[in-house]
């Protein structure tokens, strides 16, 4: 009998990448129309922003990008290593596990059960279960690499490895707490080594789940989808090794002018600079990989969103080391800029990263064409609009806040009282909100379109190909 | 050093930053040299094949980027040299963010000061005639006062209404700027423990009827019973209040915590703690005076902000 991949476990996460997405960005349009109208909260309390400002970062961040980073990196470690994933068991209970563990958090969230901890406040229970399932997810991954049948490991399963091995560090050393009740604990650290143990946690989740994890998702579809060899084997390295080494250093930019001593400010800060080569690397293998095959950009709407994709990434990691400065973070810091610099890489390069990922994965794992391309263009440009309104919304009412909160008088005294610089940035929020609004309806163009193509049909089984023997 | 709990982990983190930043360096630098394909060589793949079609080339660094890399390697060694950031060294500059702020602080000081200082002989009488002084007081009001009570001054539950002329602490400049300087602890006990729910319940009405309204004349006599012997110590025996230790005013119909019979009837079962924080040391006493001119500008018919 011939050896298949286990196109299941993908297909499961891809299908729930779509399914929370909508999900995760729906809360999101929500919380958006709650900053403009504060009316909409109902006055209930499970509706009320604070509990579900987390359960958007969450549901985005771990349900729709952990469930496309599931989806990629076992669809791609098992092509890439020509064998099936070493145990379709663990994979199940991976997929299982992380999908009760996200119930979990949509129950617990709006029901003010947290820690306080910015994108760790799940409590320890759930803590728990996200380590177990982690650990089977590296069992799964190192396990097939290790089983593989090509001698060189492909450039897209470091950045996976690197992905894996650090979000499990992170998440287990960032939630030692100790529970009081089932629900509630508290975090093992005080004061500011609580804040600095958490910014580590925190910017490295952006550096590993939300960099380096997309990053393996780029070295695999662009240079599949442009039909040309990654750009730079070289390049890969350096800016490989130099990311993960540099990114793990940068997280007291996040703690600026506060309680953290200075030699830890400045040193956060430094290392962040330092961070903008590295990070752009990734950027130029990308683009470069495309060069020579740019009129595929016309006609292929799901290499634009990844292309689009890597332009945000490079947009943001840009942003990211000027916002570290310390001149710089003192205008930005606190204000609207901020969530604007989240959502150019959230939205952007995350969001057109995961959807450049399942519009590729899905067909190909039903054995059909996608069922309309002017719909994937449709979802493109509504997408695309949503996102510069929303970032360029906040850009400007960031910005504004900064200049306002510290505009002077001749006396000495403030100019603006603080709640006219809310009043100020109402108009913003509105722009802001539309912008999640066109983003969502493009998500939910796609959940079309990805329905129509793939309902009805048997999924495909496939063969694993023979390695091509190296020359 | 009092960032470290001993000099070798100065000296430790300092030597690792150091030796990371100079071995990113070496890194860079050993994976550029001498590798680039001479003018129109034709870059080879690395002769590895992935999923039927997926290769590398192995083009060099590109020159831009490498630059870039060194430019901010070089330019962060040279911040750890004039920055504090290198274990306990504290940088050639030794700039902190403490210096930074006692600077501005001290600069604000020497520039603002003397504006301040210019009103603060003048007795507030006199300053409420002052427009410009009234202009300053609002926006002193506007960064310190609003969070509480509200940006037209006209409170919220719990925290006063400055501007109806009723004063818990009294309404003269001396008080108002007491109450400023110093703070206010207003506090009224919870009563349901001595005088059961059944007092509460008529105290509330004997209440209600010293506001001037229409309650059951057999509770009415009931409350005033309990009042006479548990409430008059501090609210007096005709229930006006007492502004010597902020007990309010109970026939007036102005309420802190809400005039309803169930809002008064919590007060009394569950007491009350108001708090004025004190801003003696956090403004100063001359912003502090310009503020009670404003404040008390209010009682002369000036209108508060909106």
């Amino acid at each position: 009998m011939t050896e298949t991949y286990n196109y299941k476990v993908v297909r499961q996460f891809a299908i729930m990448t779509v399914v929370w997405g909508i999900v995760g960005m729906l809360v999101g349009v929500i919380i958006a129309a709650q900053m403009a109208w504060p009316a909409l909260n109902f006055d209930i309390p499970y509706l009320t922003f604070g509990r579900l400002r987390p359960l958007h970062t969450n549901a985005v961040i771990f349900a729709f990008g952990g469930c496309a980073l599931f989806a990629g990196s076992y669809y791609i470690v098992q092509r890439t290593c020509h064998t099936r994933l070493i145990s379709d068991g663990l994979a199940a209970f991976t997929f299982w596990g992380w999908q009760a563990i996200i119930v979990a958090a949509a129950v617990t969230l709006p029901l003010g059960i947290t820690t306080s901890k910015e994108y760790a406040e799940l409590e320890w229970p759930i803590d728990i279960a996200i380590a177990v399932v982690w650990v089977a997810y590296a069992v799964v991954f190192f396990g097939t690499i290790a089983k593989r049948r090509v001698k060189h490991i492909y450039v897209a399963n470091w950045f996976f490895a690197a992905f894996i091995i650090t979000i499990a560090v992170l998440h287990i050393v960032n939630n030692i707490e100790l529970p009081v009740s089932l629900t509630k604990s508290y975090s093992v650290y005080a004061g500011v080594q609580d804040a600095m143990v958490q910014w580590w946690y925190g910017h490295n989740a952006v550096g590993f789940f939300l960099t380096a994890g997309f990053l393996g998702l780029m070295y695999y579809f662009i240079p599949k989808l442009a039909e040309r060899p990654v750009y730079s084997y070289r390049l890969s390295i350096v800016h490989f090794w130099s990311l993960v080494f540099t990114y793990i250093w940068a997280g007291p930019h996040h703690l600026h002018y506060t309680a953290l001593p200075n030699w830890a400010q400045s040193l956060g800060m430094v290392m962040s600079v330092i961070l903008l080569a590295p990070s752009w690397g990734g950027m130029i293998n990308g683009v470069m990989t495309l060069s020579g095959a740019w009129h595929k950009l016309r006609s292929d709407p799901v290499l634009r969103f990844i292309i689009v994709a890597v332009s945000f990434y490079g947009m943001s990691t840009f942003e990211g080391p000027m916002m570290s400065i310390k001149t710089v973070n003192a205008l930005s810091h606190y204000t609207d800029w901020t969530i604007g610099h989240v959502h150019s890489g959230a939205l952007g390069w995350v969001g057109f990263m995961s959807l450049g990922c399942i519009y590729y994965l899905l067909p190909r794992l039903y054995g059909r064409e996608i069922y309309s391309l002017k719909l994937v263009e449709l979802h493109f440009w509504t997408s695309t609009i949503g996102i510069v309104l929303y970032i360029t919304a906040m850009w400007v009412a960031g910005v504004m806040q900064g200049l306002m909160w510290r505009a002077v008088n001749a006396d000495g005294t403030l100019t603006y009282s603080f709640i006219e610089s809310v009043a100020a940035t109402h108009p913003f929020y509105i722009i802001r909100f539309l912008g999640g609004a066109l983003y969502l309806a493009g998500t939910l163009v796609m959940g079309y379109n990805l329905w129509r193509t793939c309902s009805g049909n048997k999924p495909v089984v496939a063969e694993i190909p023979m390695p091509a023997l190296a020359h | 050093m009092a960032d470290f709990n001993s000099a070798l982990w100065s000296i430790v983190i300092a030597a690792v930053t150091v030796v990371s930043i100079l071995a990113l360096l070496w890194f860079t630098w050993s994976q550029a040299a001498g590798r680039r394909p001479t003018a129109g060589q034709k870059v080879e793949t690395m002769g590895h094949t992935w999923d039927g079609d997926l290769a590398e080339f192995n083009n060099p660094l590109p020159k831009w980027w490498l630059n870039l890399f060194y430019i901010t390697l070089v330019w962060g060694l040279g911040y750890l040299i004039a920055y504090p950031g290198l274990g306990a060294f504290k940088g050639m500059l030794g700039w902190s963010a403490q210096n930074q702020y006692d600077a501005e602080v001290a600069k604000a000081d020497a520039t603002y000061g003397p504006l301040f200082d210019k009103y603060k002989a003048v007795p507030v009488e006199q300053l409420v005639n002052d427009q410009e002084a009234l202009t300053v007081g609002k926006r002193l009001f506007a960064t310190y006062c609003t969070q509480c009570h509200g940006s037209d001054a006209g409170g919220a539950r719990g925290f006063p209404n400055l501007t109806d002329n009723d004063w818990l602490w009294g309404g003269t400049p001396e008080t108002i700027e007491q109450t400023i300087l110093n703070g206010r602890q207003g506090a009224m006990p919870a009563w349901v423990a001595v005088i059961g729910e059944d007092g509460v319940k008529n105290v509330a009405s004997y209440v209600e009827h010293l506001a001037g309204r229409q309650v059951d004349a057999a509770t009415v006599e009931a409350g005033q019973k309990v009042f006479s012997t548990t409430c008059i110590a501090c609210h007096g025996p005709e229930g006006k209040g007492n502004a010597l230790m902020g007990a309010p005013n109970l026939t007036d119909d102005v309420w802190l915590y809400g005039g309803s019979h169930e809002r008064i009837a919590e007060s009394i079962t569950k007491g009350r703690n108001g708090h004025m924080p004190a801003h003696r040391e956090f403004l100063g006493e001359a912003k502090v005076h310009l503020l009670s001119a404003y404040v008390y500008s209010f009682a002369k018919g000036n209108a508060p902000a909106q």
